[in-house]
């Protein structure tokens, strides 16, 4: 227990390397996969293909194997980034933004079709339609999944601890190894900061999705 | 087609919506030409490199390789997730159980515990598996694996259950089931065939998830890809990196198509009488979060 209070610094710079990782990927993921959203309900036929192969190709690979292109593979291919926090947050953005696209697709599709019909019936236009109809109901459908994917993206961060950036999983593996005798402390101490994200994020998605259900 | 955002279109939408379609195809095929671009500046696509898997270099057999890759590598994947899966599901049907129990001084700390494992990185409990409790490498994984996921599928499950007309456990109860009976012979079967999907393509995460064990030192396909690369050299990266993430698509594909055709059958059957489960699959997302 006096290993965690010691090493409190230690943890501070893990959680705050932890929180920066989830934020900036959380951006970027947000983002690109509004776009790649935007391209899976768009008209034209390209677009859509090219959406559906990145989600399918993404959500059927391990995070870990993203982490080693982006950490092993891109020096090869001529990428060497100084550090191993920019290739990290690459590898989280690029694997969160397939779930981000997903949860906005399904998002506006799940508006009912009579909505965006009988918008245009009155002869609303196109960006009328969708921003005055369309978005606005989808933007209820997807917030609680967002939240839920950035929740997740929190703990899938310590992935980046496997692949040499300091964060809270990173610095709970050294500490572990400096302290061999006080392992279950040093990793009980990981976890709570880790809880200390997730369950109020959990219990705030739960809030939201009760707050934006309505009646379809 | 016709779509939310979109009417049929007429002849003049449809030109262009073919003008776009090239513009659009021009830019996929702008980003390809890249890539092959910064590729071939590399020697990527220099045949040489992809001997490396027909006649590979250092007194090494072809057979060697994919001896290594696909047995000793994708073989220790595929075990680890397999018994990980067994494991995680029957303990998930238990906590499940245990969480909607009647007492609350069992629901309460059940429904903790759950909330507990669920908030934490997989990675993390394995590395505690192995470093805190002491277990053999491949066990370790495996804890993991079954602590993080039993709690998803305890909820999964729970979220099925949840999701039944209450005129099932009523009836029931009316013919006099008692509350055990009604639980796992009424309400669990109808409740893990509504939620097939949603644990299908938990199954697929747990799957992906064994990759975590690369971190913590499991020789599974990606460690035996990293052992490869070490032993032929790091110019041969990106072609290992290509086999391994193609294995890893492929089998992850296989089991999400099964997971889309189950939603399917789910779906058609459900339209007979019962509404469907609670948008169980939407993009990936369940009635309990995210498989991601």
């Amino acid at each position: 227990m006096d290993t965690v209070i010691d090493e409190l610094p230690l943890y501070w710079d893990g959680f705050t390397t932890t929180l920066a990782l989830t934020l900036l990927s959380a951006v970027i993921a947000l983002v690109v996969g509004t776009i790649l959203g935007a391209f899976r309900v768009s008209p034209v036929p390209t677009l859509r293909w090219f959406g559906t192969v990145y989600v399918e190709i993404v959500r059927n690979t391990p995070l870990t194997l993203v982490f080693i292109f982006f950490v092993f593979v891109a020096p090869q291919l001529g990428w060497t980034p100084s550090g191993f926090f920019a290739p990290a947050v690459v590898a989280l953005s690029v694997y969160t933004a397939a779930f981000v696209c997903e949860a906005v697709r399904s998002g506006i599709n799940s508006v009912g079709l009579g909505q965006a019909e009988a918008s245009r019936a009155i002869g609303l236009t196109f960006p009328q339609t969708l921003q005055l109809i369309v978005l606005p109901q989808a933007f209820r459908t997807v917030i609680p999944p967002l939240i839920n994917i950035f929740i997740a993206l929190t703990k899938n961060s310590s992935v980046a601890g496997g692949f040499f950036v300091a964060e809270l999983f990173g610095v709970g593996k050294q500490l572990a190894n400096a302290h061999p005798t006080d392992v279950i402390a040093v990793l009980l101490g990981v976890a709570a900061c880790y809880l200390v994200i997730t369950i109020p994020a959990g219990i705030f998605a739960g809030y939201v999705e009760r707050k934006v259900a309505f009646a379809r | 087609m016709s779509s939310i955002l979109y009417d049929a279109p007429g002849p003049r939408t449809r030109r262009r919506t073919t003008i776009y379609s090239i513009l659009g195809a021009l830019f996929v095929l702008g980003l390809l030409y890249l890539a092959y671009r910064q590729l071939d500046s590399r020697d990527q696509w220099d045949p040489e490199r992809w001997q490396v898997f027909t006649d590979p270099p250092l007194g090494q057999s072809a057979n060697d390789v994919w001896t290594s890759l696909l047995i000793d590598g994708l073989g220790a994947t595929l075990r680890a997730a397999g018994i990980g899966a067994v494991f995680a599901l029957a303990i998930g049907v238990l906590l499940a159980v245990l969480r909607m129990s009647g007492t609350r001084w069992v629901r309460w700390p059940v429904t903790t515990v759950i909330e507990f494992f669920r908030g934490l990185p997989v990675v993390l409990l394995m590395f505690f598996g192995v470093i805190a409790i002491g277990l053999p490498i491949f066990w370790g994984v495996v804890f993991g694996l079954v602590i993080y996921n039993s709690a998803i599928f305890a909820e999964i499950l729970r979220a099925g259950i949840v999701s039944l007309p209450k005129g099932q456990s009523e009836a029931s109860y009316a013919i006099g089931l008692s509350r055990w009976q009604t639980l796992f012979t009424v309400l669990l079967p109808q409740a893990v065939r509504r939620m097939l999907p949603s644990l299908v393509s938990q199954l697929v995460v747990l799957l992906k998830d064994t990759s975590l064990g690369f971190i913590i030192g499991y020789a599974e396909l990606l460690r035996r890809i990293q052992l490869n690369t070490q032993f032929f050299g790091q110019k041969y990266w990106f072609q290992f990196f290509v086999v391994g993430a193609a294995i890893y698509i492929t089998v992850n594909f296989t089991l999400s198509r099964v997971a889309v055709y189950l939603e399917r059958r789910g779906t058609k059957k459900a339209a007979g009488g019962v509404a469907k489960a609670d948008d169980a699959a939407i993009g990936g997302t369940t009635a309990t979060g995210v498989s991601m």
